[in-house]
């Protein structure tokens, strides 16, 4: 069954009228997956076994006149980075390609209480480290609406199946864009949250100050949902906050009319032209809703592409120093000495761009190099959190587009890292700062190729953003 | 030029990673080509910048730490599960100690 027409609210009313079971819908879901799935491999493992144990779970409750939950019977799909008991988990990478994980991410959990079904695991750039989803060891996904282009990155995977039509909902992760960016080049919708508004328990570690779990889903009201169901405090996460969440999909409809949106001046600079024109098109939808439009200055953009690369490389290879031979699945065969089984294990595991981030988070980390490279990069990440604290003085949020170009060809940029770096260049500020800040589709170019606009907000003030998003969105269709 | 074939060699040894021969001459490449983009951090001045570590919006509300009481763990078999090898309940990895 193709579920492009499906949201929760349809789901749940066609189980309530016994349109279909829960488990007919996740067999019929699990099917058409799997039959789809070789035009853009975007899922690398299904997980029928679990979508039926939670399908089944949810007709009993229905059965027995209980809620059967907010994501009642939902088909999902999760990041391979995001751990599954009992289902594996890859983190597109060959050194995991054979890792079980032994529990669940909070957000997993969180998904199954709520009543979602998980139909299997989606593919992405290896330990999400990538722009275009052609880093995972098991081949890229293309894009749905364009087959010869990439999806995005690094969540690729996440976005198609939400495009294709294989999951209603998915669950992907940004540490650089890595929602935002997949989400407008597939034309869905996707949100990275406030930092610390969902655990990270269970979400491989790539760059822990920057990490986050969020949503994809075609409608803003089904990522606001979403988001209810996975965000608060978790005491597995020491990172994660205590700050209470609103009932988002019950705030939605709010008016914007009055609200102050600013428009960064750096964030029209070096746009594709078709991009931008759409971008211009959005904000008059939204000058029409009654929202103030003005313009905002976040002078230290220019420097988020170098102050992330040094951050987040430095954080991963510290992170990605686990994998090690030891524990998870792969050991090098020919190694003979311990030092052996570390460096040819890790030699032969990583892939070309993880290699290269470890590489150059161990130099900025290494003797000698501290004061000029970690420490001159974090001060940096101040000065460019302290630009959004000043303009949101000035506006209650920000909107630009999310990527200064639509999806591009697959091989086009994956010979150049900073070229490929550079396509992150206005969703990567939003990570650095913490703030919430998501794509809404807003259009094709002439080519049929989605652009998204970014909407970001004040921490913890998903609401506004989620009004603002709704609001264009229901204007816009 | 950054970085001298040596340097990289010696980050190599550092992260635990055997570059082959042709590997290590492309990231020479593509660690010069980075570090010279990133360069563009040094037309700022930030002697007087505090550094950020980590996205902070009010400390007490996330600086915590969970209450110190007794949790099921996995257990050892759970998690010697995706072990490469492992025998009498350990890891088990190369000799280390020659006699």
């Amino acid at each position: 069954m193709n579920l492009s027409e499906s949201s929760i609210a349809s789901i749940r009313a066609d189980l309530l009228a016994k349109k279909y079971s829960a488990q007919e819908l996740a067999e019929r879901a699990l099917v058409y997956a799997q039959q789809e799935n070789p035009k853009t491999n975007a899922y690398l493992t299904f997980s029928p076994e679990r979508a039926m144990a939670a399908a089944i779970e949810v007709d009993k409750k229905i059965a027995a006149g209980k809620d059967p939950g907010a994501l009642a019977g939902v088909p999902i799909a999760i990041k391979d980075v995001i751990l599954t008991r009992g289902v594996r988990t890859t983190c597109g990478s060959k050194l995991l390609e054979h890792y079980i994980p032994p529990y669940d991410a909070t957000a997993v959990q969180r998904i199954e209480q709520a009543g979602g079904v998980i139909l299997g695991k989606t593919n992405c750039d290896e330990f999400a480290m990538g722009s275009s989803n052609e880093n995972s060891a098991f081949g890229p996904v293309r894009n749905p609406v364009a087959p010869d282009r990439v999806p995005g990155g690094s969540s690729g995977g996440s976005a198609a199946v939400v495009a294709q039509g294989t999951a209603v909902l998915s669950l992907g992760s940004d540490t650089g864009g890595s929602i935002r960016q997949p989400a407008s080049f597939c034309g869905v919708t996707g949100v990275t949250p406030t930092y610390g508004r969902v655990s990270r328990y269970g979400l491989t570690a790539f760059a822990s100050s920057l990490d986050h779990i969020g949503p994809f889903a075609k409608s803003v009201r089904d990522c606001a949902t979403l988001l209810g169901v996975i965000a608060g405090r978790d005491e597995m996460d020491a990172t994660s906050a205590f700050a209470p969440v609103p009932d988002y999909a019950a705030l939605l409809d709010r008016d914007v009319r009055g609200m102050k949106i600013g428009l960064p001046r750096e964030y029209f600079e070096n746009l594709e032209s078709e991009t931008g024109d759409l971008i211009h098109r959005a904000v008059e939808v939204l000058k029409n809703l009654g929202c103030e439009v003005r313009e905002i200055r976040l002078p230290h953009t220019p420097y988020a592409i170098a102050t992330y690369y040094i951050i987040a490389t430095a954080e991963a290879s510290s992170n990605l120093a686990r994998y090690d031979g030891v524990r998870y699945t792969m050991r090098a065969k020919e190694a003979h000495t311990l030092s052996e089984m570390y460096r040819l294990t890790r030699n032969e595991g990583f892939g070309a761009e993880c290699k290269r981030r470890i590489m150059l988070g161990t130099y900025v980390l290494s003797a000698g190099y501290y004061d000029a490279y970690y420490l001159k990069a974090q001060k940096v990440r101040t000065l460019i959190a302290r630009d959004y604290a000043e303009a949101f003085d000035q506006v209650d949020a920000i909107v630009g587009p999310v990527s200064p170009f639509p999806a591009f060809k697959l091989g086009e940029k994956v010979d150049d890292p900073v070229a490929m770096y550079l396509s992150d260049i206005f969703t990567i500020t939003g990570d650095l700062a913490g703030i919430p800040c998501m794509s809404v589709p807003c259009g094709a170019t002439s080519a049929g190729l989605p652009v998204g606009l970014q909407i970001l907000t004040r921490h913890f003030d998903e609401i506004s953003m989620f009004r603002v998003a709704e609001a264009y969105q229901r204007a816009s269709n | 030029m950054k970085l001298s074939e040596e340097q990289v060699r010696h980050v190599a040894e550092l992260a635990n990673l055997a570059l082959r021969d042709d590997e290590i001459a492309r990231m020479k490449r593509d660690l010069d080509e980075i570090l010279t983009y990133i360069d563009k951090l040094n037309e700022l001045d930030t002697a007087n910048v505090e550094p950020m570590a980590q996205v902070l919006y009010k400390a007490e509300e996330t600086a915590t730490l969970r209450e110190d009481r007794e949790r099921a763990t996995l257990g050892t078999a759970t998690a010697l599960e995706n072990a490469p090898l492992s025998g009498s309940g350990y890891f088990k990895v190369p000799k280390v100690i020659e006699r």
